[in-house]
């Protein structure tokens, strides 16, 4: 039955199972969602550790945030912010037929993505330098730890910031697909679902870093 | 059939304006938090809830408005919420544990 | 029917044909039946594995393996039947199945997602097995740290096994809840889905809010051995216990992501062989949403003698007891059910009997078990194996069994053995008795559960559990034979053998590629019998 579609004039193939592309629309939404509970579940498996070892080891978690830098941690919040306010903005393009917009927003998108990484980067060859690793590769005599468990601080740093570094990278593809599909015209104000979706994952990637910036980097 | 349609076809658009406002919010918030840290000597023990709180309100915002949380069905955000009641659960119940256990802590 | 019938030589078995049009599938039900064999091959080599525990422990001293052999086969053993037989068991191969049947749609919400799930399940278990020949691992399928931080074992490969194997129940899960919200054909409303789809979408929902946890604390294990973070690590300020509270918070739920859709074949079983409406329909359904809600909060009843603080032991040996409340729901309602209904004794509700006397004793010892004062005497001896051997296998395995009885004429189209089915029962069900029985008396005597050896007053009831294993194993046997006779040589089953209610039965056997030539339109609830 519902191989065609209520709105007038899309190319978007609506899969037989659904009755019009409303209830696709709907239906995938609903999935995108459910997918997000699993990625905040995973994360804040993280988070729940984080908290309790924090509570058991206050002096050890101020001194390893000591060592990080707040300011790298700071610009790439605002990088982040702004990359998820164009990404909100290439959906609402798309909304507005407006896809050449759309596609700039995008670009710019996974431009930010890119400067976090490489932000990132810095970051992390700056802490290698130092002998600063996760857990017992941590050169303790070489940086000059008080506690000697500060390892477990860098493992939390390294395990919440390298799961969200490969979320940001997994998103910059995510976002590089439909910046390819929005050039060879596949959205429109009617059918833009996989730009959405995309764009509901970038929002999680932000998200998580809000919390995070404070939580590794300024509480101590 | 389902609980939550229909919603009419026409999806909500969000006003570019709203956008622009939120993305400022977030930016000032940021920018408080970095405030509020400056002075962690003079907060004392609300450092910590404080930098929280202002993550949190941060957090909501993007829910709200660039994930449209806001214009959503009750079901996409009653999903998208069990995920931070179950983790407040594991948090709860992991912790609940930990600190009535009799105390021995390692030496390190 | 006048539809249907013009088109009875076309259905999903011979729509296509070929490997490529099977490994490429997007339908539904051609994904159960890819479960189905996958799961059965895994059964066969858990079985087997079991087997050989038995044999081993047929006398004390070593009997046919090294006591690190047995750690191995019993790692294996547990992995496989839990990650890949019990798990996926049900909701993959029967709920693949028949839960867009029985909901009026024509597929799961995101077919692809499907298929992917499937080959996640693949990977994963390939993945698995590739530790067979590298350093087999023994740590027992729960992984505890600090034995997994400190083996020299494949430990990492099997966890990011488990890990795959765990993103394709949660893609299985996510897609039946979206299935469940948003296909329901017109006039389905929740209150007329059947019980089934109920067990299947509080199953669905486990299968989403607890696996992710288990993928975050299996990274963290990697993690500990790769870098000893130390999260896990005694020795470096860490808490070992906090591993088995991450671990559990899944696993309890897992639990019962095994026997929730268990309980909801025996629903549809017990009301179609019984000729009567089910009794407590309303009650039933949100026995199952409550089953799935508290699993969330017991599972420290599995860290009673760990270390765990005695509050939070008191508080979740007090929740847990909830847990017999909705089950207990259940029994009485399937039991009313029963009561002056014309039961049936086909094998399919045999199976379903045998679950209730079985699921019974499971469950029961289980309320003992949750008792603090009690667990710590009963904890890790045979009582613990009885108890859950009762749960999982004399409950979930005998549901599948029974589930697939019931609906193998629709899966296929043909007809098996009836008498054959029914011997195959009472082999099951008496070797299931035989093995698994003594195992309570073992435990209550003191024996230890994990070893390989055991004292030689141990010895008379352990070489009757053995030979219980093979009764079962005999059983097993002759199921697989109806199963292979029934497709090769079975008679042409009609639409509905057994006069059950529910949609699946309204379309032909076996179900077209589309499920529905016309969208059904629903206009009561699932059981109208009397």
């Amino acid at each position: 039955m519902s191989t065609d579609s209520t709105h007038a004039g899309h190319d978007h193939h609506v899969a037989h199972h659904f009755r019009n592309a409303e209830h696709e629309y709907l239906t995938s939404k609903e999935g995108i969602w459910l997918f997000m509970v699993t990625e905040i579940l995973m994360f804040g498996g993280l988070f729940v550790g984080y908290s309790i070892f924090h509570n058991i080891y206050p002096e050890m978690f101020a001194e390893g945030a000591k060592y990080l830098d707040w300011k790298m941690g700071f610009i790439n919040t605002l990088v982040l912010i702004f990359s998820s306010l164009t990404m909100a903005l290439g959906i609402y393009f798309l909304q507005k037929n407006q896809p050449k917009k759309a596609v700039v927003s995008l670009a710019i998108t996974i431009l930010c993505g890119a400067i976090f990484m490489v932000v990132k980067y810095f970051e992390y060859t700056h802490k290698f330098h130092l002998g600063i690793f996760p857990g017992r590769l941590l050169d303790v005599a070489k940086v000059g730890a008080e506690h000697a468990n500060l390892g477990m601080y860098f493992g939390f740093y390294y395990c919440m910031t390298g799961l969200h570094g490969i979320h940001v990278l997994l998103g910059m593809s995510l976002i590089t697909w439909v910046l390819f599909r929005t050039i060879r015209g596949d959205f429109n104000s009617n059918y833009y679902t996989a730009v959405e979706g995309v764009g509901i994952f970038w929002h999680i990637v932000d998200l998580i870093w809000i919390f995070l910036f404070p939580l590794l980097y300024l509480v101590g | 059939m389902g609980n939550n349609h229909d919603e009419n076809h026409a999806h909500h658009i969000t006003p570019l304006e709203t956008y622009l406002k939120v993305a400022g919010a977030l930016f000032a918030l940021t920018f408080l938090t970095v405030i509020a840290h400056h002075f962690n000597n003079q907060l004392g023990v609300l450092a910590a809830p404080i930098a929280f709180l202002i993550a949190t309100v941060k957090a909501v915002l993007v829910m709200l408005w660039f994930m449209h949380l806001k214009y959503d069905s009750v079901m996409n955000r009653v999903i998208f919420g069990a995920g931070f009641f179950f983790l407040a659960l594991l948090l709860f119940f992991s912790g609940l544990d930990i600190w009535t256990r009799v105390a021995e802590f390692s030496t390190l | 029917m006048a539809s249907a019938a013009a088109h009875s030589d076309k259905n999903y078995l011979n729509e296509s044909s070929g490997l490529w049009s099977w490994l490429t599938t997007l339908d539904h039900k051609r994904i159960g039946i890819m479960y189905f064999i996958a799961v059965m091959f895994f059964f066969l080599l858990g079985g087997v594995m079991a087997l050989l525990l038995r044999l081993e422990l047929y006398s004390p001293g070593q009997t046919i393996m090294t006591a690190d052999q047995y750690n191995q086969v019993m790692t294996y053993h547990g992995a496989i039947m839990v990650f890949m037989v019990i798990i996926p068991g049900i909701p993959a191969i029967l709920g693949n199945f028949f839960l867009p049947l029985h909901i009026g749609a024509k597929d799961v919400a995101f077919p692809r997602l499907n298929l992917f799930s499937w080959y996640c399940l693949m990977a994963g278990a390939l993945l698995a097995f590739s530790t067979l020949f590298t350093h087999k691992i023994d740590t027992g399928w729960t992984f505890y740290t600090p034995y997994s931080i400190k083996t020299g074992t494949s430990v990492v490969t099997m966890v990011i096994a488990a890990f795959i194997m765990g993103m394709s129940s949660i893609l299985t899960g996510l897609n039946f809840i979206a299935t469940v919200h948003k296909l329901r054909a017109p006039g389905m409303t929740m209150y007329r889905i059947p019980l089934f789809v109920w067990a299947l979408y509080s199953t669905a929902i486990l299968q989403v809010l607890a696996t992710p946890v288990l993928g975050i604390t299996l990274l963290l294990l990697s993690v500990e051995r790769a870098f000893g973070v130390g999260i896990f690590d005694p020795a470096l300020g860490g808490d070992p216990i906090l591993f088995q509270h991450f671990f559990w918070f899944y696993s309890h739920p897992a639990v019962y992501i095994m026997i929730l859709p268990a309980m909801g074949v025996v629903s549809e079983l017990i009301t179609a062989f019984s000729r009567k409406v089910i009794f407590g329909y309303t009650a039933i359904a949100y026995s199952s949403l409550g089953i799935a809600g508290v699993s969330f909060f017991v599972w420290g009843h599995h860290m009673f003698v760990s270390g765990q603080s005695t509050t939070a032991g008191v508080v979740f040996s007090f929740l847990t007891m909830l847990v017999g409340v909705p089950t207990a729901i259940k029994m009485f309602n399937w039991l009313a059910t029963m009561y002056k209904g014309s039961v049936l004794m086909r094998s399919p509700m045999l199976y379903a009997l045998g679950f209730l006397f079985l699921f019974a004793i499971g469950g029961v010892t289980g309320i003992m078990l949750a008792v603090v004062a009690v667990d710590v005497h009963f904890h890790d001896t045979y009582f613990v194996v009885a108890h859950f051997h009762y749960v999982m296998v004399g409950g979930t395995l005998m549901a599948i069994m029974g589930g697939f009885y019931y609906w193998f004429p629709k899966m296929f189209g043909k007809m098996y053995s009836e008498s054959l089915a029914r011997l195959s029962f009472v082999f099951i069900f008496i070797g299931f008795n035989v093995t698994f029985f003594p195992q309570f008396v073992l435990g209550a005597m003191g024996m230890p559960r994990r070893y390989f050896d055991y004292i030689p007053a141990y010895h008379s009831l352990n070489a009757i559990s053995t030979v219980g294993s093979w009764l079962i194993a005999i059983g097993f046997l002759i199921s697989l034979y109806v199963i292979v006779k029934g497709l090769i040589s079975g008679e042409k089953a009609p639409a509905n053998p057994w006069g059950a209610k529910t949609l699946e039965w309204t379309v032909p056997s076996p179900p077209p590629h589309h499920n529905f030539d016309v969208e059904p339109v629903i206009t009561a609830g699932p059981y109208e019998y009397r």
